[in-house]
């Protein structure tokens, strides 16, 4: 057991990398545990062009880099690993890493979400040998073969646009007959020829499990039920994503679909823990929005400490 | 923050390379962002299994047939070798106890 810290975040995106900028100025010396997924999502995008300060737009992990660097140049400390279980039955919390606990007065969680996968089972099979999650990782093992990627979404969008640049064509497989993805990004990836639409589709296998690569998909059509094969070497899937909120479950309240609840600013259902990012934002999840929302839980966590934490407000109403 | 412990392979001596012993290989590119993630718990493991096993990388940009050759399609991949023969097989992130674990098994 290590000393008892005053606020500890879990998470290293833009929510808890912003949280630890604050909650360190405010010389909380807060412990940061980064998790595996270091960085956040923006660790896999390429030009991030909606960050407000950079007209040109700014490299993904070059953002987090310089965001970390911040929060370390004011006190922040930021450890390697997962965290393993928590406990917020009492204060001080405590925060397990395998063999290691640490305790803490207040948390902020910003866990984020992760890429979500198909759920055929198939799909986790071939991942790393054909089936990803992450265009600028694995894009580079397709240059001059046929891709497909999935879903119609900003993410997907990017996804497509990157590998357009690489790959000799390719496929976008949308369960929808439009996009849901930003008008900017939907005349982009409109724009490249090597890009082609399949609208009302889904996939429902992915072949060749056997040989160990991908070789095909099999596609069905929403509308008509109509099966077909789309021969591809690399499936890309970007159809969102999940939260990471296994730790807390039975613990903090969730949304039905799995999201942190919070209310009044950053608050979770427990008293001294706060939540901040895509974590508990199933609605906006901006790399901007996540900042703002660690900047709040900093702040709700420094006033919790110091007894001065607002009151919860009751309800919304008009009065006269 | 390279460690002198973990060794850079390439198409020319990956086989003979992996051949004895457990061998732990990370396949990486400058330009892969998750893989500067698990650098760091790489050269950890590199450290802390010295003697007892290899941890080596490939550069998937200068050595394009070793990857080919193991199918590998995506990266970070950690491939783990016991006197020649693949045994395991490691896509994406992972955190240092799992992969310490995955290694115990092979010792």
């Amino acid at each position: 057991m290590t000393a008892e810290r005053q606020v500890i975040i879990i998470g290293s995106g833009p929510a808890g990398l912003t949280a630890a900028l604050y909650a360190a100025r405010a010389n909380l010396k807060p412990l940061v545990i980064e998790g595996v997924e270091a960085g956040g999502q923006l660790m896999l995008t390429t030009m991030v062009e909606n960050w407000p300060g950079y007209r040109d737009g700014i490299m993904g992990p070059d953002l987090m880099t310089e965001l970390r660097a911040q929060a370390e140049r004011f006190g922040a400390e930021i450890i390697q690993g997962d965290v393993s279980a928590v406990d917020l039955s009492q204060r001080p919390f405590t925060v397990s890493m395998g063999k290691t606990s640490y305790t803490a007065q207040t948390l902020i969680v910003a866990t984020g979400a992760s890429a979500k996968w198909l759920d055929l089972g198939v799909d986790k099979k071939l991942s790393g040998r054909g089936v990803s999650t992450c265009a600028t990782c694995d894009g580079f093992f397709f240059k001059g073969r046929p891709v497909a990627v999935i879903g119609g979404g900003d993410t997907a969008m990017e996804e497509a646009i990157y590998l357009s640049k690489l790959a000799t064509s390719v496929t976008v497989i949308h369960r929808r007959d439009s996009l849901r993805a930003s008008k900017v990004m939907q005349d982009k990836a409109m724009s490249m020829p090597n890009i082609s639409f399949i609208w009302n589709t889904e996939v429902v296998d992915i072949k060749d499990v056997d040989k160990g690569e991908v070789t095909a998909l099999v596609l069905k059509n929403t509308q008509s039920g109509a099966t077909s094969e789309l021969a591809v070497d690399g499936v890309f899937i970007g159809i969102g994503h999940v939260p990471n909120t296994a730790l807390f479950k039975g613990q903090l309240a969730l949304h039905d679909n799995g999201y942190l609840k919070t209310r009044d600013g950053s608050r979770t259902s427990v008293p001294g823990v706060f939540a901040a990012g895509d974590v508990q934002d199933h609605v906006y999840r901006q790399a901007v929005t996540a900042a703002g929302s660690g900047c709040m839980a900093a702040i709700d966590a420094e006033r919790f400490l110091s007894g001065t934490l607002h009151e919860a407000s009751e309800s919304l109403e008009v009065r006269s | 923050m390279a460690s002198e412990n973990v060794k850079a392979l390439t198409d020319a001596d990956f086989g003979e390379s992996v051949k004895k012993g457990v061998v732990l290989v990370d396949f990486w590119a400058t330009w892969c962002a998750p893989c500067r993630r698990i650098a760091p718990i790489v050269d950890q493991l590199a450290s802390e299994y010295h003697g007892r096993i290899t941890v080596a990388k490939v550069d998937i940009d200068e050595n394009p047939m070793t990857p080919s050759k193991f199918m590998v399609r995506g990266i970070p991949t950690l491939l783990l070798f016991k006197d020649g023969d693949l045994k395991e097989t490691v896509v994406g992130l992972a955190n240092k106890d799992d992969l310490a674990k995955m290694i115990d098994k092979h010792l």
